[in-house]
């Protein structure tokens, strides 16, 4: 099986601000972006991530080779059980995805 | 009428390429503007109002930017000062610079803008459905309002400017949006409003819209069409790429920006390499809306003791999991029995570290660690029996065993004592915006001569 990181040039995670998360999936190349986005799908990084998929935003943004996805926290950042107070390691999941 | 704005880093105390900021100085900025914070490292800041940062490196990079903006002689603006940008990081901020000044024999008009909000204000706002909700929002009401230690509003560009219409020398700003304090002075002076805000995202981070993001220094000239992107470090440059990805950088929309007044679109903007250094960008829209201001509150929400076991024995590393989840009954059973307390009223979350200590419930892969961490957080209502519970647990976390039939494990405490008190648990409270007829109206503004 592939993993998204033997693909994409880089994946990472960040809050954007303390309710939301945002994931990029940088492809480095076209080939790659396309390759990724037709394999990517929306409900699988929605179950990946937890989240009910209406609430999972999803940019295919061709000009910059970037596959990017956003979501509310499903725990606030600082909450006594936040387990990730900036949401980096949250990429993880992501780039070890299997296709 | 075009205007340079010369961006040391991406927030002080970050620390910046003295060589490239020199080179700034020369090329003749208009103004120097400079980041003081973001909600980046979670609701302490604003829970306590306090700097994150030490006093000795915001005074001694302070001092080089009051060296730089004497040189330059144009306004120096710090926006959400301290962190937070409540009102007692502006006057921390504010006795810094006064040390400052007597030091280096500056003679300094200082305008302090305020950003706190009094809970009774937003709880007025809140009856009069001036209050909004973002997605997603706390449930607020008089009373919630009431325990917040610090509410903030986001000031935009109109309250900045109102700040440098005193004829500042320096402007020390409480919470700002990070794009206000750069766009300030390119809106002020009429040039392109899409590009004004669209260049002040691209430069609030310094350089990190760069090849070389540590390099920190970034020139911004802005103009009646577009705006020219430039990092000012040897051997760093802005290219197409690099300036249009950073777009994407903690922002759950790449293309639109919200700002008190409207919001920027970037979806048609054109990226063009002027050499192998510069980058322009023209196309950006500014889309005027109704004034409003988000805001920040940060409440209290209990104390907390924490302490930390580490497992190795093989037996006890391959069920982690299963351990500490007896433990955790066994200690809720021990705190109803010794200390007669309602489980209401106190909470235990062990993290299992070399399990899944970041992502939880997330967490889809299973390893064989050679050791597991086990830090038990302890929050209650108050510090004194947050603490009396960790001295409660602090026997069982060190020799609970899995067996009814077996010696007494006995686990490695890294330190003595094995509980640290960690003091007040802040949350962020608040996730909303505040309508506002007049831009000032919810901001104070104090001009202070200082001589040394």
């Amino acid at each position: 099986m592939t993993q998204v990181s033997e693909i994409a040039y880089k994946v990472r995670s960040k809050n954007a601000g303390p309710f939301w998360v945002t994931v990029d999936v940088f492809c480095g190349t076209p080939e790659a972006y396309t390759r990724l986005s037709d394999a990517l799908k929306t409900e699988e990084v929605a179950a990946l991530y937890h989240q009910p998929t209406q609430l999972l935003k999803r940019f295919d943004i061709p000009d910059l080779n970037v596959i990017k996805f956003s979501f509310p926290r499903p725990v606030i950042q600082g909450h006594r059980s936040d387990r990730d107070m900036h949401g980096a390691q949250w990429a993880t999941l992501l780039a070890e995805m299997s296709l | 009428m075009p205007t340079r704005v010369l961006i040391p880093s991406g927030v002080l105390c970050l620390g910046f390429d003295r060589e490239a900021l020199a080179r700034g100085v020369a090329m003749k900025p208009d103004l120097i503007a400079i980041d003081g914070g973001s909600t980046d490292s979670g609701p302490w800041s604003l829970g306590a109002g306090q700097s994150k940062y030490a006093r000795s490196v915001t005074k001694s990079e302070w001092r080089e930017l009051m060296l730089a903006r004497a040189e330059a002689g144009v306004p120096l603006v710090i926006g959400t000062t301290g962190t937070c940008g409540a009102d007692a990081c502006v006057d921390w901020m504010f006795e810094i610079t006064q040390e400052l000044a007597s030091e280096l024999g500056q003679s300094l008009r200082i305008a302090r803008l305020y950003s706190g909000q009094p809970a009774a204000r937003i709880t007025d706002a809140l009856a009069a459905g001036r209050i909004k909700p973002l997605t997603p929002a706390p449930e607020i009401s008089a009373e919630t309002l009431a325990e917040m230690t610090n509410i903030v509003a986001l000031a935009g560009a109109e309250q900045i400017q109102a700040a440098l219409n005193t004829g500042a020398d320096i402007v020390i700003a409480g919470r700002t949006t990070d794009t206000a304090i750069i766009a300030a002075l390119p809106l002020q002076r009429g040039d392109h409003a899409g590009a004004a805000w669209h260049g002040a995202k691209i430069a609030e981070c310094g350089a990190l819209c760069s090849t070389n993001p540590t390099s920190g220094v970034i020139l911004v000239d802005f103009d009646a069409e577009g705006f020219t992107v430039e990092p000012l470090a040897t051997g760093a440059s802005c290219t197409p790429h690099s300036v249009s990805a950073h777009m994407l950088y903690e922002n759950s929309d790449p293309f639109i920006l919200y700002e008190p007044g409207g919001h920027l679109d970037v979806t048609q903007t054109r990226y063009t390499a002027l050499d192998g250094v510069r980058t322009r960008a023209t196309g950006s829209k500014w889309v005027p809306g109704p004034y409003t201001v988000k805001l920040e509150g940060a409440r209290a929400a209990g104390f907390q003791t924490t302490l930390i076991a580490v497992l190795r024995d093989a037996h006890y590393v391959a069920n982690a999991q299963a351990w500490a989840d007896k433990l955790h009954g066994f200690l809720d059973s021990l705190i109803a029995r010794r200390m007669a307390l309602d489980p209401a009223s106190y909470n235990l979350d062990f993290r299992l570290i070399g399990v899944n200590a970041a992502l939880g419930e997330m967490e889809n892969r299973t390893g064989q660690p050679v050791e597991v961490g086990v830090l038990l957080i302890i929050t209650a209502k108050t510090q004194a029996l947050a603490s009396e519970i960790g001295k409660l647990a602090n026997p069982h976390l060190l020799h609970y065993p899995l067996t009814a039939n077996e010696e007494l494990p006995t686990f490695a405490f890294p330190y003595s004592p094995a509980q640290s008190d960690r003091g007040a648990l802040y949350e962020f409270a608040l996730n909303h915006v505040l309508e506002l007829d007049d831009p000032m109206s919810a901001f104070r503004l104090t001009v202070t001569e200082v001589t040394p």
